[in-house]
């Protein structure tokens, strides 16, 4: 018995722009949604930049007890998710609930709600001992990573296996890695998977502030994020979030879905190397490459495009060309590899799954979406990074790959639908 | 789990309220001990909140290296400790010839805390240039497999499953079946340390939780007079391992991961989770080839909240039949409080010491029992164990069922 593994549909919260058609807009245009921070007063802070998320969940159909009951980053899953569904044009109540799961990433969870109301309790810092009476309703759910799968599982009515995954930055590609292991071991037919993150907080800032990790390029944010170009100086933080329905090939060939790509590889390893560092080789991440290509039956030089981390941080974008060219060999020369960074930021645990949307729309359309930003060389980047222009490619094979804090790295294959 | 390769735990683990190292453990389960207490940390005085269940007496230098130390939260040195404590028991070592045959699995649903608490009041009372350069791998949930990696130089599939208290469960299932896809050998379990000031006010709003100021009678699972259950920290780390390759290095079989099935019926929906809880323990045995009457003992997840202690044992009634009424029952965690996914990694490793020893660990503080269960209260009961039946809810809505089987 083969179990395969559909992706039916698709949702988006992006910066610049909510829903799947203005986030392919976006790419396929090459702008970028980076900017000064809004969503709290940066000043004093070393980072001031963000891609923010113009977002009112109450245009996207949440109610007031949802968006009182839910942190910002689990606003966007349930409104991805309900986009996914519709894409999908799948009725979760004629599915068979025990046979329906939920699989979805975060790096950092309720941190910004956290954060708010800590400052509550703890009079702005002044106390350790902490007065819970100026707490606000609902923190449990923030203080619960698990709140967010179980929010969707809830909307949509699922019975069977529900998780969220916090793999750091590789959460993304995680989560749903490990919903398309879980229907092709046959624990469940349809899963509801993504992730979400909202970091954009004084807190997260300020410990990325304190590595150095993001960029400071406050007085040019629109050009801040520029993977694999020489004159990178870290990520630009962004939030949002994605989710994908996935389904096992013949339910979705049962009742007519139709069917973007398939999932047919997905493998993760540790670097066992450094928490916030990584490697000139590679090694690790060429491993979990080496291993999504084999779970999917495919050569390296099957891959016609490869969507890059590419965070922008200097030892990302080297360690992560070293990767693929261990992985794809000559290959790797010929084979476009983008960073979406360059224009939605990086979203922590989020991005993998936005990216892997991003690789489900640019197999559908056949166009790869570009490095935005990208001007010049780097000679320890020297492959085809699609600088600033989006490229009209046939596409059969993509690879995702992403690398996160704690070491972990991960690749995930997807597969146009007629060429699976 | 995979029908070619079993998946074995070969390595016990545990930094818990009743001490630390499994023995100190399992002699207080035997004994029907209760760790319970007042919570005396600083900070907690005016919290709502009175009694849980606290791991004294852990000195983290004992098992954490200094530099491993200033980076983390109490809760990665709790997981870093009981991972070298199921090393050592299963005389593993670090830095394996071939690194990426060995994972870490963590179940994470609470984070670094306290780590984050003093940082954030860094931030708030300093400013943002206060905040220091660990705070980014400190609190998130992945810092413990992270860490417990690098240490060991274990590259294989890590992972974390950031769900609420039955990832305890989950996580373990996770590593049987990447044991069963082929990683020889999987570190794997959970420790939570959600016992500071600010991480008790975000735990206030948990249904159920219980505010009598009695250790004695603040966490009663299954009795008439059950008032709700105590937070807690602490948790296990197992080795859980290729049972061939397990036996090729001459490793001492603990106990078999035999099956595991996850639901979702709902966050704080305790009578719902009736249908969630029989619906796993089904596919759990189904999985584990495993009739009904085969269960030995059973470790309730016992959450001490009248509504769901009732849908629980309703719950092994529909997936057990008769054998629910005769089945033996037990909650030790009663003594120790219910440390997020940390709960049941402690039950999973009593469980293995049950097997081992052919000895149910008494439910303490709990008197009686209105649900029609056998539940074990008082003293231990020596039995023939070969297969036992661990279950976990979590606030969040899942449920879970594993069974193990003696080696």
């Amino acid at each position: 018995m083969n179990r395969r593994v559909a992706v039916t549909g698709i949702g988006v919260v992006a910066p610049g722009g909510i829903g799947v058609p203005q986030f392919w807009a976006l790419l396929t245009d090459g702008r970028t949604a980076t900017r000064g921070i809004t969503l709290f007063d940066p000043d004093g802070f070393r980072s001031r930049i963000a891609a923010e998320c113009d977002f009112d969940p109450a245009a996207h159909g949440l109610t007031a007890d949802q968006i009182a009951r839910n942190d910002r980053y689990v606003q966007f899953a349930l409104v991805a998710a309900d986009e996914a569904i519709a894409d999908a044009g799948l009725d979760p109540g004629r599915e068979d609930p025990w046979r329906m799961g939920v699989s979805l990433g975060t790096a950092v969870g309720g941190t910004t709600r956290l954060e708010h109301d800590y400052v509550l309790v703890s009079s702005r810092g002044e106390h350790w001992g902490v007065d819970h009476r100026p707490a606000e309703p609902h923190l449990e759910r923030a203080f619960t990573p698990a709140t967010l799968a179980s929010a969707v599982a809830e909307r949509i009515g699922a019975h069977g296996p529900v998780q969220t995954v916090s793999t750091g930055c590789t959460s993304g590609l995680d989560a749903v890695g490990y919903a398309a292991l879980a229907i092709e071991e046959g624990r469940a037919d349809v899963i509801v998977a993504g992730a979400c993150d909202s970091p954009i907080s004084p807190i997260t800032v300020a410990c990325f502030d304190a590595i150095k990790a993001t960029s400071a390029r406050n007085d040019d944010p629109e050009h801040a994020s520029r993977p694999f170009d020489k004159s990178r100086d870290g990520f630009v933080l962004g939030e949002g979030g994605a989710v994908v329905v996935l389904e096992e090939w013949e339910h979705a060939e049962r009742r007519g879905a139709r069917i973007y790509a398939e999932l047919g590889g997905f493998a993760t390893f540790g670097n066992a190397y450094h928490m916030t560092g990584l490697t000139q080789e590679g090694v690790e991440m060429s491993e979990a490459i080496d291993r999504a290509l084999a779970h999917a039956r495919l050569p390296g030089d099957a891959i016609d495009y490869v969507n890059a981390h590419g965070s922008g941080t200097k030892q990302n974008d080297r360690h992560e060309t070293a990767a693929v060219k261990r992985s794809l060999g000559a290959h790797a020369r010929r084979t476009p590899m983008s960073s979406i960074k360059s224009m939605v930021g990086h979203s922590l645990g989020a991005i993998g799954a936005i990216e892997l949307v991003a690789c489900t729309l640019a197999l559908h359309h056949g166009v790869v979406p570009p490095t935005a930003n990208y001007t010049e060389r780097d000679p320890e980047c020297d492959l085809d990074y699609v600088p600033r222009t989006a490229r009209e490619l046939p596409l059969r094979h993509v690879l995702s790959v992403g690398s996160g804090f704690g070491g972990f790295q991960s690749a995930v294959v997807l597969s146009r639908a007629e060429a699976a | 789990m995979s029908p070619t390769r079993s998946a074995v735990i070969t390595g016990v683990g545990v930094i818990s309220p009743h001490g630390i190292g499994a023995d100190d453990y399992w002699k207080a389960l035997g004994e029907g001990r209760s760790a319970l207490s007042r919570i005396d940390r600083e900070g907690c005085e005016n919290l709502p909140l009175k009694i849980a269940g606290l791991v004294r007496g852990f000195d983290a230098e004992e098992y954490v290296e200094p530099r491993y130390l200033v980076q983390t939260d109490r809760f990665t040195h709790f997981a870093m400790a009981a991972a070298e404590l199921a090393m050592s028991d299963a005389d593993l070592t670090s830095h394996p010839d071939d690194p990426f045959q060995v994972a870490v699995v963590t179940a994470a649903g609470s984070g670094g805390g306290e780590f984050g608490q003093r940082e954030l009041q860094h931030l708030w009372a300093e400013g943002p240039h206060h905040v220091g350069p660990y705070q980014s791998i400190a609190w998130f949930y992945a810092a413990s497999t992270g860490q417990i990696s690098i240490r060991g130089g274990f590259k294989g599939p890590c992972g974390v499953v950031a769900s609420d208290e039955a990832g305890g469960l989950d996580a373990l299932a996770h590593a049987a079946r990447a044991v069963g896809r082929g990683t020889d050998t999987v570190l794997a379990g959970a420790a939570e340390a959600p016992i500071a000031p600010y991480s008790m006010v975000c735990q206030l709003g948990y249904p159920g939780l219980s505010t009598a100021d009695d250790p004695d009678r603040a966490y009663r699972p299954f009795g008439s007079d059950a008032v709700g259950f105590v937070p807690a920290e602490g948790g296990a780390m197992f080795v859980v391992e290729d049972a061939e390759s397990a036996r090729r290095r001459g490793a001492r079989t603990r106990a078999r991961i035999a099956g595991h099935t996850a639901t979702f019926t709902g966050a704080a929906r305790w009578a719902e989770s009736r249908e969630g809880l029989a619906h796993a323990v089904r596919g759990a045995l189904a999985e584990a080839h495993c009739a009904p009457d085969e269960i030995d003992v059973v470790f309730a997840d016992a959450l001490g909240v009248p509504e769901a202690d009732r849908a629980e044992a309703l719950a092994l009634a529909d997936a057990l039949g008769d054998h629910a009424e005769r089945v033996p029952v037990t909650a030790p965690k009663a003594g120790f409080g219910r440390a997020h996914c940390g709960a049941p990694a402690l039950d999973v490793a009593a469980a293995v010491l049950a097997l081992e020893q052919g000895l149910i660990p008494p439910t303490p503080h709990t008197e009686d029992c209105p649900y029609g269960l056998d539940l074990v209260i008082g003293h231990p009961r020596p039995a023939e164990l070969r297969t036992a039946l661990v279950l976990s809810r979590g606030q969040m809505g899942s449920n879970t069922a594993l069974v193990l089987r003696r080696a």
